[in-house]
């Protein structure tokens, strides 16, 4: 019901104004005096060398691409995790354990691929 | 809760504000617990024994200076703390206190939560992109992958406390582990692996040491908020501190009772008019304060103690082990429910 | 009254979200655009009483599949687009095109508006979109797409390791 989450989104406005306070107030509290040293992105007291703007490991991105699939499965059981006991009290406990089973084995098999195939090194 | 808006607005002015309070009690505790482990004094300078040390510190971070770094990009580079503080702050709607005392009690409490925990990745990986610095991209790169990384095994060992509870619910959750006198009924005892799961998934959900990598000091500086200052890299500190301490929240109303007070039974039957007073309230609220200090102590005693993970370790863990286990063990507690219903 | 009018605020926010994801010339205000707009669609599944979906929406459109948008975005690098303004017959036929949809879609709507059975959520929709509900249908009567489901999501997973693993020639 739409309304359970009212209260939930009053803690969110509340947290967010708070959240608005602190970034301003740090804003019109401190000073303001940038100059060109100040402002330069840190790099251990060096001028910067070339842009930071670079292109960088495409590990990271396999990892995301293979998050977002564990992802899909895990929202895929939790429908199964809620109501299991039910199915259970059914009758139907095996026979649903046992689609469960065999859908968490194909995704696993993906896994184990990964972890063989080196997409999850970070060397 | 059939309260009218503005009750629910100034409960949860309350409980923001005792968070913000819990932050800084923390801040200190933790400056205190490290100079004891280290053999000296710590902060004694600011009030008795340096309580007062985290308000000078705070006055400091607002009149500091706020710097945006050259090319950085002004309005995302606001927007990264504003979120992390903003998130941290919302998750403490869905800590149940006591019977009936939690702001947003839905059908969902569960998957909200993990909701939350999946958007907090904005945060860092916003601040390190904004910056325009090499550190900060690097730092909040790490950090994302790291997140996103140790959310499934939390998702699974959330999974595997719903598989036994049966809802989604957090009070239903806290409720459900009130068998064997409140103690003996915990999820902790019933799914210890599941517990363990998720307690390092937090500290690795919170970025505290052994997962600190993000702001690893000898090879990234400050991680993805090298190019914060003044009030902005407080509002980072702050999230942390506040991100740790719901996370305590979170392991003790999954894992370990709750707002359930130990004995909790045995005490109503001999004296029947605790039941529902407010006594009983307030020592639910005790109870669950007291559990959560300690796994707030925890997450303190481990960065002191623990050395940190090199970065192939950490994803080592994350998805050859952890995951592996977290999705075993929701396979053998579904099968241990199977087979005791056919016994 | 009140539910139409967060109707109207999240579908208006949603639509001027999705207008910004293309209107935006650099690709990070895109994405932030995108995050609203995701937003404002699982408000409008809550205010459908499916707040399962609206919480599922959160966890993998916003959690999950926004956050490799900000890692392409992070790892390439992307600057902002070059701005284009010349004028072609291809766009103008393009533009004509576009706005053809857009009255069809419009004219659509409006004539089923009245043929819709009911305008308010019923408290039902609740019940048909639990989790148990769903799970009752996925694990009984749709076990077979089920399973393939979990087939697709198998080749995504070796997909993606294949195309990033390729060794340079």
């Amino acid at each position: 019901m739409f309304e359970d989450y009212i209260p939930f989104f009053i803690q969110l406005a509340i947290a967010s104004g708070l959240s608005l306070t602190l970034l301003k107030g740090g804003e019109l509290l401190g000073p303001s005096r940038p100059n060109r040293i100040k402002i330069m992105p840190y790099e251990s007291g060096m001028d910067p060398v070339g842009s930071a703007r670079q292109r960088y490991s495409i590990k990271f991105y396999l990892v995301a691409m293979i998050f977002i699939v564990f992802d899909v499965e895990i929202v895929f059981l939790y429908p199964w995790a809620i109501s299991f006991q039910d199915f259970l009290a059914a009758g139907v406990g095996l026979e649903v354990l046992g689609i469960v089973i065999v859908f968490i084995v194909i995704l696993a098999i993906g896994l184990i691929y990964d972890i063989k195939k080196g997409g999850l090194e970070f060397d | 809760m059939g309260l009218p808006w503005y009750w629910t607005a100034i409960i949860a002015f309350a409980i923001i504000n005792f968070l913000l309070i819990s932050a800084s009690v923390l801040v200190y505790a933790e400056r205190k617990v490290s100079a004891a482990m280290q053999n000296r004094p710590g902060p004694n300078r600011v009030g008795p024994a340096g309580f007062l040390q985290p308000f000078a510190d705070v006055a400091k971070l607002l009149l500091k200076e706020n710097i945006v770094p050259a090319m950085a990009n002004p309005f995302v580079h606001s927007l990264a703390p504003f979120l992390m503080v903003a998130i941290a702050m919302t998750a403490g709607a869905l800590i149940p206190f006591a019977r009936g005392v939690v702001i947003a009690d839905t059908d969902m409490g569960v998957l909200v939560l993990l909701a939350l925990t999946s958007i907090t990745v904005y945060g860092v990986t916003l601040a390190g992109w904004s910056s325009n610095s090499k550190y900060s991209l690097l730092g909040g790169l790490r950090a994302s992958a790291q997140m996103i990384s140790y959310e499934l095994s939390m998702g699974l060992a959330v999974l595997s406390v719903v598989l036994m509870s049966g809802t989604f619910n957090l009070v239903d959750i806290v409720e459900g582990q009130s068998g064997g006198m409140a103690v003996l009924g915990w999820n902790f005892f019933k799914n210890p692996i599941g517990a363990l799961l998720f307690i390092v998934t937090a500290f690795a959900e919170t970025n505290r040491t052994p997962f600190d990598l993000p702001e690893a000091e000898q090879e990234l500086v400050g991680g993805y908020h090298t190019e914060y200052s003044g009030m902005k890299f407080g509002m980072f500190f702050l999230a942390e501190y506040v991100n740790f301490f719901v996370a305590s929240f979170f392991i003790v109303t999954l894992f370990f009772g709750g707002f359930l007070v130990p004995f909790e039974p045995a005490m109503i039957s001999i004296f029947p008019s605790l039941d529902g007073s407010i006594l009983l309230g307030a020592m639910q609220i005790g109870t669950v304060l007291l559990k959560a200090g300690f796994f707030a102590y925890l997450f303190i005693w481990v960065r002191w103690t623990l050395p940190r993970f090199k970065y192939n370790q950490l994803m080592t863990l994350g998805w050859k082990y952890l995951l592996p286990i977290a999705l075993v063990n929701v396979v053998v507690i579904a099968i241990i429910m199977t087979v005791m219903q056919y016994l | 009254m009140a539910g139409q009018i967060l109707f109207f605020a999240l579908a208006v926010t949603a639509i001027a979200a999705g207008v910004g994801v293309v209107w935006s010339r650099s690709p990070i205000n895109s994405a932030l655009w995108l995050i609203l707009n995701l937003f404002c669609i699982a408000g409008l599944y809550l205010t459908l009483n499916a707040q399962f979906i609206a919480v599922i929406q959160i966890l993998v459109y916003a959690g999950a599949i926004m956050v490799l948008f900000l890692f392409v975005i992070m790892l390439l690098n992307l600057s902002e687009m070059p701005s284009v303004t010349r004028f072609t017959i291809a766009r103008l036929f393009g533009f004509f095109l576009v706005m053809g949809v857009l009255a069809l879609l419009t004219y659509a709507v409006a004539a089923g508006l009245d043929v819709l059975p009911e305008r308010i959520v019923p408290a039902a929709a609740a019940v048909s979109g639990s989790p148990s509900t769903l799970a009752r249908s996925l694990f009984t009567e749709y076990a077979l797409p089920f399973e393939i489901i979990g087939i697709l999501l198998l080749a995504a997973t070796v997909g993606a390791v294949i195309i990033a693993k390729r060794k340079p020639v």
